[in-house]
This record gives structure tokens, sequence and C-alpha cells, in this order.
């Protein structure tokens, strides 16, 4: 699915600027991009190195297992596959609440980590455990609860009320992640069978 | 809302300081404790690397060469049978660039706030939009690429269908609230 998608982007756009008269934009588009990804991928590493230095420090002083338990019951309901006292479990909590916080910057490095814990326990190393699946719905779910870019830009465009938009946000928002939930479960089951 | 405002403003600094003064009272070896978990930080950014660049490199040309554009302009009458109301043909192009990159929803979700009005209901509706979905398609190749998941199972399946359902929520509030 993935490598086929991959492919229609570089295909699909190589053609389109082939047949548009366009066909330089693609060398420039494709080196940009590349060197983009190395700036991403740098800005990441410096940010990542931070938090995972002090994850590893609430890891030691029990911080993280201590709010895992606190939100034990409710991750239970949505991860029954994770093991109770699953180290995951402090990793996916600290990604949502940065998620939610708006703190994009430090819930990348949670949520990779949050990976590689339920890559631990995965049975199958190639293939995405359910717990992931599960994981990563929840994450692009449910997002922000204050969109402050967009707020951002709603004040420099002269908005009336740069901030009325936060409610729908939440309530849209809400709804994806239901939906994102029930449907795990039934997919989960799908799977089963 | 300032609530919120100020915790966001004061959450870093705070674990910046509870988590290290918790752990030195629990006689963890702060300083060596924080460093040996930084390290990590190194490798998994250039584990991810390559899937950011195939992930970045393939998105851009499929932008800048007007492939979207086009897709976007093809799906417009196929939507306007299927029902969708002509006011919100606008909206398509953000649609389908939301779940693939966040930097290029971002500008055309801007584009349409200058172009609209802020404080229209193709304005409104974009800011919606771009505050209440991720970038479900390329944090999943990020994700699964950093452990070397292969097979996503239904993972893109459930990503997409919550976008779905996001888009649907975002323009049936819109246009219940304004």
């Amino acid at each position: 699915m993935v490598n086929l998608i991959w492919l229609i982007l570089l295909a699909g756009g190589i053609l389109v600027a082939a047949v548009t008269g366009r066909i330089d934009t693609v060398t420039a588009s494709a080196l940009k991009a590349a060197e983009m990804g190395v700036e991403v991928a740098f800005e990441l590493i410096g940010v990542m190195s931070l938090w995972l230095g002090l994850m590893r420090l609430a890891e030691e002083a029990g911080l993280v297992q201590g709010i895992a338990r606190l939100f034990g019951p409710a991750l239970r309901l949505l991860f029954p596959s994770l093991k109770p006292d699953s180290p995951a479990l402090g990793a996916i909590i600290m990604n949502l609440s940065a998620n939610l916080l708006g703190l994009g910057n430090a819930a990348t490095p949670f949520g990779l980590k949050a990976m590689q814990e339920l890559q631990k326990e995965n049975p199958e190393p190639e293939v995405a455990s359910p717990a992931m699946c599960t994981f990563l719905a929840l994450n692009t779910s449910a997002i922000t609860l204050v969109p402050a870019t967009i707020i951002a830009v709603r004040l420099k465009a002269q908005s009336a009320h740069p901030t009325e938009i936060i409610g729908p946000t939440i309530f849209a928002t809400g709804c994806a992640m239901t939906a994102a939930m029930i449907a795990d479960r039934f997919f989960r089951r799908g799977q089963k069978s | 809302m300032s609530a919120l405002g100020e915790i966001s403003r004061w959450a870093i600094p705070f674990l910046l300081l509870v988590i290290p003064v918790v752990a030195f009272l629990r006689k963890i070896p702060v300083y060596e404790s924080f460093v040996s978990g930084a390290e990590e930080g190194f490798k998994t950014g250039v584990r991810i690397l390559p899937f950011l660049i195939g992930m970045l490199v393939a998105m851009r040309i499929f932008i800048d060469s007007g492939a979207l554009e086009l897709l976007g302009r093809a799906l417009r009458p196929v939507l306007l049978r299927l029902g969708l109301d002509p006011n919100l043909t606008a909206i398509i192009p953000l649609a389908i660039m939301r779940p693939l990159s966040g930097s290029g929803s971002l500008g055309v979700a801007t584009q349409l706030i200058y172009r609209y009005g802020p404080d229209s209901f193709i304005g409104r509706l974009a800011s919606t939009l771009q505050g209440s979905t991720d970038t479900t398609f390329f944090v999943l190749t990020v994700y699964f690429g950093s452990v070397g998941i292969r097979k996503y199972r239904y993972a893109l399946k459930l990503g997409l269908l919550a976008d779905l359902v996001g888009l649907l929520a975002a323009i049936w509030i819109v246009t219940k609230v304004f």
C-alpha cells in the first residue's frame, strides 16, 4: 500500500510536470526536499536528545510508571494486548499530553519512544501490532487543544475573532478520535477471525 | 482558553525542574542518566532520516508539479455529482493535502484564509480543518519506519477514516455554529 502510494506521488508528479512543461521544477523540488529532510531530522535530533534524556530520568525515578498506573484503567481498555506495567504506556501518555498542549516538538520524541517500546512487545517485528495501530490512530486523530499556528495566521489575516475556531476544532478532533477508537475495535476483531 | 495557554507556557519548565529534582531525591545519578538517555536521540534521528527524505521528496514533487491541483480539479465534478455543496469545492485541495504534508496544508489553509477572509465560511472551515486533523500519512511512514515495520495492516485505513470523520465533523460544526 505505502509502496504504491509513494510510486503514485512520484510518477504522477513527474508525469504532470512533463506534460505541463514544468519538468525543471521536478529536479529543483526533489533536491530541495531531500535537503529539507536532513534539516528536519537534525532539528529533531536536538529536541529528541533533550526529551529522551529527561524521559530516562523520569523512568529511573519511577515517574513514568506512576503516570502509567494513574491512567492505567483507561489505557487498558484501548490497549488490551499490552502488559499493564508496559513501559510503552508511559511514553504513549507523554506523547498524547504533549500533543494536546500543542508542544509538537516534544510530542514526536515521546511518540517515537512509544513505538520503540511497542516494538519490543511485538511478536512479528515487520508487521504492525494491534497496539501500534491503536496508538497511531489516537496520535493522528487526537491533536492539539489550542491550534496556535492557525490562530496566528488568522490574527495576521485580520480576523475579528481569531480564536473562535477553537471550539469547533476541539469538536471535530473529538469526533475523529471517537470514530478512530470505535473503528479500531472493529478492525482489530476482523483481523483475529 | 488563556488557562490552557498558561499551562502550555509552564509545562516545559515545570517538567525540566520536577523530573531531575525527583530523580535526584531518589538517589539517581541525574546527569549521567540524562546523558545515557539523550544518546538515543541521535540514533532515532538518523534512523528516521531515510523515511523523511523518501516521503518529503515524493510529496514535494507531487505538489510542486501541479499534480495535486489537477487531482483536486478532477475530483470536483465527481464530488458535485455525489451531492457536495458547491460552496465547499474550495476546500478540496486542503482536504487532500492535509493527511500528506503539514507545511503543505498550512500553506493551502493560509491561502484560503487570505483569499476568502478569516471570518468567511471557507476561512473558518479551513482553520478548523487545519487544526483538527494531523498529517496521518506522513506520521505513519515515519513512525513505522523508525522501528522497521513494513506491513502497516489496517493502520492507514484507520487513520484516513478518522481524517474523513474529522472533515465531515468540521463541515457540520462550522455550518451549525457560525
